[in-house]
Formats: structure tokens, C-alpha cells, sequence
């Protein structure tokens, strides 16, 4: 495959190939009707309702657009318009061909995709129901695994299963296994069957088994997935007028060796292979009542940041491989940023707020999942305050210059009110109490500076910053720091920063990622996977995969 | 149960008597296939007496034992050919090594669904076909329906013996889900959509039997090809009944065609209209339902590219057609094959992988061989004297499987617009009216030695019985 032609994660309805999106109520309903000629790289044929990163970038999309422009919808039905078939899962030829670089960003993000599904189910009324009304197997069993209950169609045919490992030699790869067992509870040693049995179980025996909430005759199907999104959609608080808010376009030019947005820029530095993203605060007067943010809609600051961020996160995770070390600026008026701040804890419970500050927490959720070195440069005119301090709180190093001789040209930091649990990691902890292990006397000390500026040797006093070289040092410091860096092993490199990032509580999205990152990349990378006669090699060939027999 | 003796009761050669698994699968399944039968076996038949033919063993002389016999009481046995000494798989990535006696687990999975999906024909095709009995032509026609019944009946218990015997609880359940699956409940349906569509009237019957029984002709000779020795044994087996089949339609269509042809030349015309006042079945008619049959039948095939058909092949569950009889290497790797598709509005042919085309090739055996019992009724229409010939549709016409899904083509094999379609559709498959005007000749003879004025008589009975003949006693 080639991996070279740029990815774009920016799309619309109008331009979906794979997904139709229909509303009736408060139920909105995602189907999947794959193009199967419509691969986002040449090679494969999306057959069956098989799905590659195209495919996923709609669906994001699409639940982006239902949150935003359709707050009047409390339940997500997802289904399929394909005859006996919901979802086959990620398409194995794709697979087949496709780089370990390429499975793992695109593991990586269709994980982000369902978690979100979750996270908009917990945090912001929305309800998903997968309509499984024909053969759900791997990924597509994942996606429904994802929603908060599984409809499934008992035509005597229509199986749920997960078949990566007897078919194809892999595990899983979208927490299917730890949604089986964390969120829906299947019995280890009836997952274990489940697991390795190609063909999958259906009927009454998956609803025994946990696989499935409930099952419906082919007769009854179409009318009980209504009644039970309409009684999901009794348990949101989503408001039932309200007009939604258009995502339109995002202001976006891209460069060879640039990304710009209207508040976020990045600059690629390809002989050190580093990346600057740089991030303005909001500028002049900003609306601060109800009214005045749903009159500014996309264009209202902190949504326009969210969704500009997310694209360049996006775009640099799988566009620029070899780009290893991402820094992170700011700039701008710490005090913008604190009053933008305000404003989304004033306006919280407020359907658009509450999707706004859902959108920056997952999008900062996936800094911290990306494969990359993150350092933070704290310099004059940066304002990394509040929700712009988290951008430093997920790096890996903090470098905060300090001028001992011009104090009025020195860096701050300041931490607010959204350092301390508006935007919580994966791990359910913010990325303070991650810092500071949750300890109360730590925890205590760094709520006393809230709203205090704090300069270089402050903040390296508060254990907020990694490093506070002076102006002498600065310019050494930094590049040796980025230098080294560019010269270690990436692998090892990613490895320990996934360690030392999470290293809080576990949960079951944790789960995901770790297990993502420990087990499947290293099957993945094994020559029992994609050796000249690996499973996933030959899958569809009618050859026999030829396995090296020793347990490691 | 247990007083009943089932080794006396049911005709086998596989030593039911010592054969615990098999006993313990007759208890227990036996009662639920009769309750089917008399649910949804041949509707009000079960008190007549029928002359049918019996399998007592699978010599030439065993399997046709001819006599009256109440369909509740026939004697379904068990049969599968005779074993071959040392036989070795001929194909695959195991070629060379013994043949399969018992399952083994890797494609425990595989196999399983192989044989569910061709059981689940079997029953489905008695429900189909239920409330022919109602409309027949004749006794004759009537026993032939009853005896193709019976038949598939026995082969439900040949999948059912392999499915209880190797595959454990599994294999039970399965069994059991073969007798509660129903041919065209939206609920509860069989498992191919060609065997949930109604077959409802003779001449339906007739192109059933002919093209598609012959599609189950040919999955059965790939399965006894198999590997799993007994798989491969008992569609051995299967296949002489199948042939049964194969002539009530073949030469059912024949007599159709033959009265058709008198009345024209009695009549002395083609119009379609006179013949129809006539109370005789159009060649034109005949010709559509012929296009209907084929297209729908060659869909069963599958995909033309198939992961599965490659898996099926190399792990040696499913040869070829004729398999022992090609001349190559057996294993195909690295061989091609040419498939149909569309691009930009033609049908072109594209190579694929051998391996995966295997659906393709098995279709393509079946058209060759299927296109010869049209050219036989050919010769039925040229004796008459008359200008007509039939044809079987083009492999692209109203396919719904793999890439010529949904890509409108006409019967000589041009690609249409939707709007052609639309026109000329009624011309190419039967219309409401076809359907409604061939039902309209669907009464019911039973005198013996009488015909249904669309049919002509066969020219030899069964069994070698007269002409009027008692095949069917009501009671």
C-alpha cells in the first residue's frame, strides 16, 4: 500500500460514501452501506460492510455532526442497509497490505472513534444502539460492543462473533476483548469459546452468553430497535428544541511543510523531524452569554480550536511518520484564555458547552495517546493558562524559560479552575492529579496557586514544569534536550512514554489502548501474522498459514 | 423409544446397531423429523399409498425397491457408498495423505456450515414444493413430486447422520435447527434465499427440479470430493437419487413442450394467445420461466471471487467437479481464472486467482452441463417441425451475487440502462400475468391414466407400470 497521498479527516455528509446519516426525532440513525469501490487506498474491495480508515473518518464525522448540529437527538441508532450484513469488521485486505505504521494509526483512531461513542454516551446524554440486523463479526461486533446495548436480529442466521484469532491469527483489535469482559461481563470461559469460534453465536444463545441485550425476530426487529431508542432517548438530557449549531468547513491551509488554522499552527522541521504546534489565545472581545455562542456557532473560539486541533492532531499522526517529537507553544493573552475559561464553567450544563468541552477533552485525550515525544516550550508571550496549561500537563517535558533579569518579560504559567477535572485522561484523572499521583498534600499545594502567575522558578518550585533554564542556558538546553531525543529508538521511545504517561488508575479505556499497544502490535508484528505465511498474509488465498509453533 | 428397533426400521450400512452415537441421535431426532413431516411434509398425503422406491441398500439392486408405501412410514436409511481401501485426499494442500475419518477440529467450523447449508436445501425444498399435490397433472406426476419428497427427506437424514455422528452437541443442535427453520418464514427462514421463494405450480416444479436440484447435483459431487471420507461417501451416495430428480424436470418440461408443439401444429399457429385459449403453455412462457430459473439457480454458485471457496479447496473440505478426472495439478496455486464484471458499461473479463474463483469454475461447469437438457428439449420442438428455439439466458442476466449483482443485462448478455430493463423485463422474466395464467391451468388430475391437458404422458412408466397404473392409492 501506498502510504504516501496525504490523508484528510475533514469530510461532510454530502461527501460520504460509506454512511447515511437520516434523523427522525430524537433518534438519529448512522447506516452503513460501505462503497466497496470506494477504498481510501487502491488494492482492496470494502466488501460486506468491511470498513478501512475512510470508512471510520465518516463515521467520525457523522458523530461529530450529531453532536453539534443535532442537539434535538438523544439516541444514535447505528445499522446497516446491506442484505444480512451489519458490519464484517476492518477489511483483512487492507490489512494485508497495509504497513504496521498504517494498522496501528488506524487501530489507534477508530479506538478513539469508539470511546468517543462512550465518552458522548457518559458525559453528554447521548445514547448509541446497535441495530445488529445481519452478520456482525470482529470490528463490526467491536463497534457494536462500543454502544451502550446490542440489538441483535434472530433471523436463525445472523451471528455476532469475533473470528481474529482462529481466522486470522490477530487479536481483536478495537477492545473487543476488554469490552467482553469489562463492560459486558462475559464469563472469561465462555468468552474463550466465543473467541476462537469462526462462525460466532447468535440467537437466544448470545443473549445467554452477554454477547447481545436482546434479541428480536425478523418481523419485530424494525419496530423494537424504535421503541428501545425511544426509551433510551428518555434517559438524556439533551434538549429537545434547540437548534443545533453547522460545522462548517474549517479554515485550514496546508503547506508542504505547514499546517495552518485560524488559531492553530504547525511547523514541520524535517532535518530535526520535530513538529512546533503553536496555539493562539482568543482575540478582542469574546461572547460570554448563551445567546451570543450559539450566534457565533463554529466560529465561536474554543469549538473552532477543538475541532482545528483535532485536525492537526489527526493530520501529523498519520500524514508525518518520521516527524517524531512534537513541541508545544502557545500565544497570546493568559487572560483570554482564563476568561474563555469562565465562560465554558459558567455555561457547562449548556448542551453546546458541554459538547464543546467534550470535544477539547478528547481531543487533548488524544495527545496523550500519540505516538509521539511531546515537549512543551514555555516562552515570552506563550499563554499557557488553564484549559492552554493542559497542552504542557500532557507533554512529556516542560521547558519554561526564565529571564531573572527582565521579570516583566517572563514567562508565566497559570493554573485554573480547568486544570482540575474538566478534562480528565482516559484514566479518569485530570492531568494534575496524574502528575502529582493524586496525593492530597501535592494535590492541595497546586489548587492553593490557582489564578496565581508563576514564573520559571515557581512553577519548577510546584513541580509544574520539567526544567527553568535562564536565558544563558535556554538555547542549549532545548536543542540538546530535542537533539537526544531525535537520536533514540522510536519504538523504545513510544513505549516508554505510553508508560510514564498512564501511569494512574486503569479502566477499561485504558484497557484498550495498553492492550492495543502491548498485545496486538506485538501479534501484529510477528511473523505468524504477516511472515510470507502469516495468517493475515494469506488470509483469503486458500493457504495454509504455517505457524512457528513456540510460545514466546 | 428404546423398543423400537431402529436397525430393522431404518435401512443402513453403517452398523446402526453397534453405533451408540447414531442410535442416541435417532431417539431423539427421529420423532421431531416425523412431527416436521406431518407439518410440513406433502399437505394432506399422509394417508395415501404411494408407489415408491425404497432404498434397502446401496448395491444396483438395493436402492430401487419399488412398492406402496404411507410417506409417514417410509424407510429413510442410511446409507454411504462403500468405503474405498486407503483412499487419499487427490487435492489440496493435504493431497497425498489418508483421507479424513473423523472430523478433524481445524476445520471442524468450515465443514459443519458446509453440511448445514446443503441439509438446509433438503427440508426446505419438501416445504417449498407442499401444496403442489393439490394441482397435479397426473398419479404419475403426483408420485414423481412425492418420490423426489421422500428423497430429499432421506438426504436431510444423510446430513443429519454426519452432523450427530462427528460434530458432537453442536451436530445435535444443528440437527434440530434443520427441523425449525421453515422455507419462506420472514422469521424463521432457510438459510439460501433461492430455498425461502415459493414454488407455486408444476411448471415451477419442473424448471425446480431440472436446474436447480442440478445446482445441488453439482455441490454434492464437489463434496464427495471431500476430504472427510464420510462426507464424501454418503453425497456418493445422494447423487444417484439427485439423478431422479434431474428427469422429473428435464423430462417434465419435455412433455410441456411436447403438448405445447401438438397444439401448435394442430392449431397451426405460434400466437401465444390462440395457445393460451387453447389451455396450453407458450414456448415464449416456457422460455421465461426458463430465464428465471437459470439466473436464480446459477446465483447459488456464490461470489465468483471467494475467500472461502480458496479456503474450502486448499484445506481439501470441497473439490471440483470431477475433480479425479482433471489433468492438473490439483492444488492451483498460482493458476487463474477468468471471471465476468463491468467496466464502463461492457462486460469484460478479468483474471482472478484460481483459488478464489472456484465458485466461478463449479458455475461454469453447471452451465455446460445444464445447457444440455436444453438442447434436448431443442430436439423435442425441431421434431414437431417448429422454429423455435430455447435458450439458456446469458451467465450476467438478473444476477444478484458477486460482481455481476444488480448489473442490468439482457438475456443475449448486452449491458441495459435501468429503463431498458424496465421495458422489456415482462418480455425476459414471467410477468404477474405469466404467473397468473400458468396457475390458471394448475387443476387436479388423479384418474388414473389421465393427463392434464398442458402436459403430454411420458412414454414409459415407472418402474416399466402401464400407462394407467394405480402409482397413488388415496384411501
Amino acid at each position: 500500500m501506498t502510504d504516501n497521498a496525504r490523508v484528510d479527516y475533514q469530510t461532510e455528509p454530502a461527501a460520504y460514501r460509506h454512511w447515511r446519516l437520516s434523523f427522525e426525532g430524537p433518534v438519529a440513525t448512522l447506516t452503513a452501506d460501505f462503497d466497496e469501490n470506494a477504498g481510501l487506498r487502491p488494492g482492496y474491495k470494502l466488501k460486506l460492510n468491511s470498513y478501512d480508515l475512510g470508512v471510520d473518518i465518516e463515521l467520525h464525522d457523522a458523530v461529530n455532526r450529531i453532536r453539534f448540529e443535532h442537539p434535538e437527538v438523544r439516541t444514535v441508532v447505528l445499522t446497516s442497509a446491506k442484505d444480512k450484513i451489519f458490519c464484517s469488521g476492518a477489511n483483512i485486505y487492507m490489512l494485508g497490505v497495509s504497513s504496521h505504521a498504517w494498522k496501528v494509526n488506524f487501530c489507534k483512531f477508530t479506538n478513539e472513534t469508539r470511546n468517543g461513542l462512550e465518552d458522548s454516551s457518559a458525559h453528554s446524554g447521548l445514547k448509541f444502539l446497535a441495530a445488529v440486523n445481519g452478520a456482525c463479526a470482529g470490528g463490526g461486533y467491536e463497534l457494536a460492543l462500543a454502544c451502550d446495548e446490542i440489538l441483535l436480529v434472530d433471523d436463525r442466521g445472523s451471528a455476532v462473533s469475533l473470528p481474529e484469532v482462529p481466522l486470522l491469527g490477530v487479536l481483536p483489535g478495537t477492545g473487543g476483548l476488554t469490552r467482553l469482559t469489562d463492560k459486558r461481563h462475559v464469563r472469561h470461559d465462555l468468552a474463550d469459546i466465543f473467541c476462537t469460534t469462526s462462525e460466532g453465536v447468535r440467537g437466544q444463545k448470545a443473549k445467554d452468553w452477554r454477547l447481545v441485550d436482546e434479541i428480536a425476530r425478523p418481523a419485530q426487529f424494525a419496530a423494537r430497535v424504535k421503541e428501545r431508542a425511544l426509551e433510551l432517548a428518555q434517559s438524556s438530557d439533551r434538549p429537545a428544541d434547540a437548534p443545533g449549531v453547522a460545522l462548517k468547513p474549517i479554515n485550514r491551509r496546508i503547506e508542504a511543510d505547514a499546517l495552518h488554522y485560524t488559531h492553530v499552527s504547525v511547523t514541520i522541521d524535517r532535518a530535526q523531524r520535530a513538529a512546533t504546534f503553536t496555539v493562539r489565545a482568543p482575540q478582542g472581545v469574546q461572547p460570554g452569554a448563551i445567546a451570543d455562542i450559539l450566534a457565533a456557532g463554529a466560529d465561536w473560539y474554543p469549538l473552532a480550536l477543538a475541532r482545528e486541533l483535532d485536525d492537526a492532531i489527526l493530520s501529523m499522526r498519520t500524514n508525518e511518520l518520521d516527524i517524531g517529537l512534537w513541541l508545544m507553544k502557545t500565544s497570546g493573552d493568559a487572560g483570554a484564555v482564563l476568561a474563555m475559561d469562565q465562560t465554558l464553567l459558567a455555561h457547562r450544563e449548556h448542551w453546546l458547552v458541554r459538547e464543546t468541552i467534550g470535544l477539547l477533552r478528547r481531543t487533548l485525550s488524544r495527545i496523550d495517546v500519540s505516538s509521539r515525544s511531546l515537549f512543551a516550550l514555555i516562552e515570552p508571550g506563550s499563554c499557557f493558562a488553564g484549559t492552554f496549561l493542559e497542552l504542557a500537563l500532557a507533554c512529556d517535558r516542560t521547558y519554561q524559560l526564565a529571564l531573572p533579569d527582565e521579570p516583566g518579560r517572563a514567562p508565566t504559567i497559570v493554573l485554573g479552575e480547568a486544570n482540575d477535572g474538566l478534562y480528565p485522561m482516559a484514566t479518569g484523572q485530570s492531568r494534575l492529579q496524574r502528575r502529582f499521583y493524586d496525593e492530597a498534600e501535592a494535590m492541595a499545594a497546586a489548587r492553593a496557586l490557582i489564578g496565581t502567575p508563576l514564573d520559571a522558578d515557581a512553577a519548577f518550585k510546584a513541580g509544574l514544569v520539567t526544567s527553568n533554564p535562564d536565558d544563558i542556558d535556554w538555547a542549549d538546553e532545548t536543542r540538546l534536550a530535542m537533539e537526544e531525543r531525535a537520536a533514540m529508538s522510536p519504538d523504545a521511545l513510544t513505549g516508554l512514554e505510553a508508560n510514564l504517561r498512564f501511569n494512574g488508575p486503569e479502566n477499561m479505556s485504558t484497557r484498550v489502548f495498553g492492550r492495543l499497544t502491548a498485545w496486538q502490535n506485538w501479534i501484529f508484528q510477528r511473523p505468524n501474522a504477516v511472515g510470507e505465511k502469516g495468517a493475515l498474509k494469506i488470509y483469503g488465498k486458500g493457504v495454509k498459514a504455517a505457524f512457528d509453533w513456540n510460545r514466546v | 423409544m428404546s423398543s423400537i428397533n431402529y436397525s430393522d426400521k431404518i435401512p443402513n450400512n453403517v452398523n446402526l446397531s453397534e453405533d451408540r452415537a447414531l442410535q442416541r441421535a435417532l431417539e431423539q431426532w427421529q420423532p421431531n423429523y416425523l412431527a416436521w413431516w406431518n407439518d410440513m411434509g406433502p399437505e394432506g398425503s399422509q394417508d395415501f399409498d404411494v408407489y415408491l422406491r425404497t432404498a434397502v441398500s446401496v448395491d444396483p439392486q438395493g436402492w430401487a425397491q419399488f412398492g406402496h408405501v404411507k410417506m409417514p412410514d417410509y424407510r429413510w436409511g442410511i446409507f454411504l457408498n462403500p468405503a474405498e481401501h486407503d483412499r487419499k485426499i487427490h487435492f489440496g494442500d493435504h493431497k497425498g495423505e489418508a483421507a479424513w475419518q473423523d472430523v478433524p477440529g481445524e476445520h471442524r467450523a468450515n465443514l459443519r456450515r458446509i453440511i448445514v447449508t446443503q441439509g438446509d436445501t433438503e427440508p426446505a425444498s419438501v416445504e417449498q414444493q407442499r401444496h403442489l399435490g393439490l394441482t397435479c397433472p397426473s398419479q404419475y406426476d403426483l408420485r414423481n413430486l412425492f418420490q423426489v419428497n421422500v428423497e430429499e427427506g432421506r438426504h436431510l437424514w444423510a446430513m443429519v447422520y454426519l452432523l450427530h455422528k462427528y460434530f458432537g452437541r453442536d451436530g445435535r443442535e444443528e440437527g434440530e435447527a434443520l427441523l425449525e427453520r421453515r422455507s419462506g418464514q420472514q422469521d424463521n427462514p432457510r438459510i439460501l434465499q433461492a430455498f425461502n421463494e415459493p414454488t407455486p405450480d408444476w411448471l415451477s416444479f419442473f424448471m425446480f427440479t431440472y436446474f436447480t436440484d442440478r445446482d445441488g447435483k453439482f455441490q454434492l459431487c464437489a463434496l464427495a470430493e471431500s476430504s472427510f471420507d464420510p462426507l464424501a461417501r454418503t453425497t456418493k451416495f445422494m447423487l444417484t437419487e439427485e439423478a431422479h430428480h434431474m428427469f422429473v424436470g428435464e423430462s417434465g418440461i419435455s412433455r410441456v413442450i411436447q403438448r405445447t408443439c401438438a397444439a401448435m401444429n394442430q392449431l397451426r399457429t405460434d400466437d401465444p394467445r390462440t395457445l393460451r385459449e387453447a389451455g396450453v403453455i407458450d414456448l415464449p412462457t416456457i422460455q421465461r420461466y426458463l430465464n428465471f430459473h437459470f439466473s436464480v439457480t446459477i446465483d447459488l454458485f456464490g461470489a465468483d471471487e471467494s475467500s472461502n471457496a480458496a479456503t474450502f479447496y486448499s484445506s481439501g473440505l470441497k473439490g471440483r467437479y470431477e475433480e479425479g478426472k482433471r489433468n492438473d495439478d490439483h492444488t492451483l496455486h498460482g493458476q487463474t481464472y477468468r471471471v465476468l464484471g463491468v467496466k464502463e458499461g461492457k462486460l469484460v473479463e478479468r483474471e482472478v486467482p484460481m483459488l478464489n474463483a472456484l465458485n466461478e469454475v463449479l458455475r461454469d461447469d453447471y452451465i455446460r452441463d445444464s445447457i444440455g437438457g436444453v438442447e434436448r428439449w431443442n430436439r423435442v420442438i425441431e421434431k414437431a417441425g417448429i422454429a423455435f428455439r430455447l435458450r439458456a439466458p446469458h451467465k450476467a442476466f438478473h444476477r444478484n451475487i458477486g460482481s455481476l449483482a444488480g448489473i442490468r443485462v439482457s438475456p443475449e448478455g448486452q449491458v441495459v440502462s435501468q429503463a431498458e430493463w424496465n421495458a422489456n423485463v415482462d418480455n425476459w422474466l414471467p410477468s404477474t400475468g405469466d404467473r397468473a395464467f400458468v396457475a390458471s391451468l394448475m387443476g387436479r388430475v388423479v384418474e388414473p391414466g389421465r393427463f392434464a391437458n398442458w402436459i403430454a404422458p411420458p412414454a414409459l412408466g415407472i418402474n416399466r407400470q402401464a400407462a394407467d397404473f394405480e402409482y397413488i392409492r388415496f384411501n
